[in-house]
């Protein structure tokens, strides 16, 4: 098994690379956009409301395969080129997004009302309310629930092998079939997956107790 | 005596229920009105729709100029200058007490850094809490956080602070220092509107009293004239519930 990483480390090592920019890039935008969703999805006015239900639904129920290949397949065919890594990046941040605004007004919602109406009988602007007293209060309860989207997008990110997005599964596979030592090779691409998640894991876990 | 709160035939529906029914009320300015009833009788809605935290379905309100029910009237100048202190404090859980005083002047007023702090410790000297200041809220009393929300209603330099049963929600020991804080609010000659269970701050601070029962005003009196003198069988028979308790 040493030997086979030893000899295939270049690509192992390409394969590594390509996957934590997909997950640090995926967790920026999906972190923004989930919580700008959860944001209308709480807001007072019914059309913002719906707007955000209604992307939180389409992205929360088709398979992050399916969106993927939209954007590697369908979106090109009609309006622009894009590659592997970037049709696989798009697809995983809109997936994820929809599962952190969920998680994200989860905590919104917990916070109570007193909160909101303490702000506003005090002179302040809803988005002010939202942005000085209920948001810093909602991330702080909802740290352990980002925590397990940011693992799972960062396991999600194997979908990329699917669009040669040259990710670690795909480098994986890769190798696998032309060195036909299957199982070493996806205990090293599995162990590779686990210098990601478990530091990430700890790290929220830290916050958390914070 | 200038008016500052004037509603006019004010309605306020739950669906079907009628919470606020035809309110005719005005207070003027350096009042101490307060508003006492039995629980479910209205007061609650009726206070807190005088800075606009409920929405009247029918009718003028009027509150420091500007008219609540019109859908052009920027709430926010009217929160501006009308402060609330609620049951349940309200404070913000993640600020200090010194953050929770200072923060809207801050982000509202545009306040200068010195002056908003020299203010916010002027005032939490006054309420008795000026070691408390880099405190959280969770770590603090309920009658110590409901002494900040007053101060921190003060910081805005309001001229009407209504309060929803300050001290329904605290310790019997607490409710004393409350009241002081309220007296000395009253002192200070802002207008107040409590909604209270407090027939001692209602006799001795209060200036006016409103009994509020099923949505109406029942009563509107000077305070000794109504706890001596009753005119309703309804307030009669609350005040005698109130003194056999």
């Amino acid at each position: 098994m040493w030997s086979l990483l030893t000899d295939n480390w270049q690509t192992f090592l390409i394969g590594f690379w390509n996957t934590v920019c997909c997950s640090i890039l995926a967790l920026i935008f999906s972190l923004i956009i989930g919580s700008g969703f959860a944001i209308l999805e709480t807001n007072p006015n019914k059309f913002w409301r719906t707007i955000a239900k209604i992307y939180i639904e389409i992205f929360r129920n088709i398979p992050l395969l399916v969106i993927a290949m939209i954007f590697y397949l369908v979106i090109p065919q009609f309006w622009f080129k894009m590659n592997g890594f970037t049709a696989g990046t798009i697809g995983l941040t809109l997936y994820t997004s929809a599962f952190i605004a969920e998680t994200v007004r989860s905590g919104i919602e917990s916070v109570g009302d007193g909160q909101m109406e303490g702000a506003r009988s005090n002179g302040m602007t809803y988005w002010q309310a939202m942005r000085y007293v209920i948001l810093p209060q909602a991330f702080k309860i909802v740290i352990p629930p980002l925590g397990n989207q940011f693992v799972n997008l960062i396991k999600n990110s194997s979908v990329l092998a699917f669009v040669a997005g040259f990710d670690l599964m795909y480098q994986g596979d890769v190798i696998a079939s032309s060195t036909f030592q299957t199982i070493p090779t996806y205990i090293i691409v599995g162990l590779f997956y686990l210098i990601l998640t478990l530091p990430l894991s700890y790290y929220m876990q830290h916050l958390e107790n914070k | 005596m200038t008016p500052i709160i004037e509603f006019q035939h004010v309605d306020k529906y739950y669906g079907k229920f009628h919470a606020l029914k035809d309110i005719n009320l005005t207070i003027h300015e350096g009042e101490v009105v307060t508003i006492i009833g039995p629980s479910g009788s209205g007061k609650s809605t009726l206070i807190r729709t005088m800075n606009g935290l409920e929405k009247i379905n029918d009718g003028k309100l009027i509150v420091t100029g500007y008219d609540l029910a019109d859908k052009k009237t920027d709430i926010n100048k009217i929160r501006k200058n009308v402060g609330m202190v609620f049951q349940h404090f309200n404070l913000y859980e993640n600020h200090t007490v010194l953050g929770n005083i200072e923060l809207a002047p801050k982000v509202v007023l545009h306040r200068s850094k010195e002056e908003n702090e020299a203010i916010a410790m002027d005032l939490l000297k006054k309420v008795g809490l000026e070691n408390k200041a880099h405190m959280y809220p969770r770590n603090l009393s309920g009658g110590q956080q409901q002494r900040v929300a007053i101060a921190r209603s003060l910081a805005m330099k309001p001229k009407v602070i209504l309060f929803d049963e300050p001290t329904s929600a605290l310790d019997p020991e607490m409710i004393q220092d409350v009241l002081d804080v309220m007296k000395f609010v009253a002192d200070e000659g802002i207008t107040m509107v409590v909604v209270t269970h407090e027939m001692g701050f209602a006799r001795e601070v209060g200036n006016r009293l409103l009994f509020f029962d099923q949505g109406h005003v029942l009563e509107d009196r000077k305070p000794e004239e109504f706890f001596e003198h009753p005119n309703t069988e309804r307030a009669r028979e609350f005040l005698s519930k109130i003194i056999t308790n």
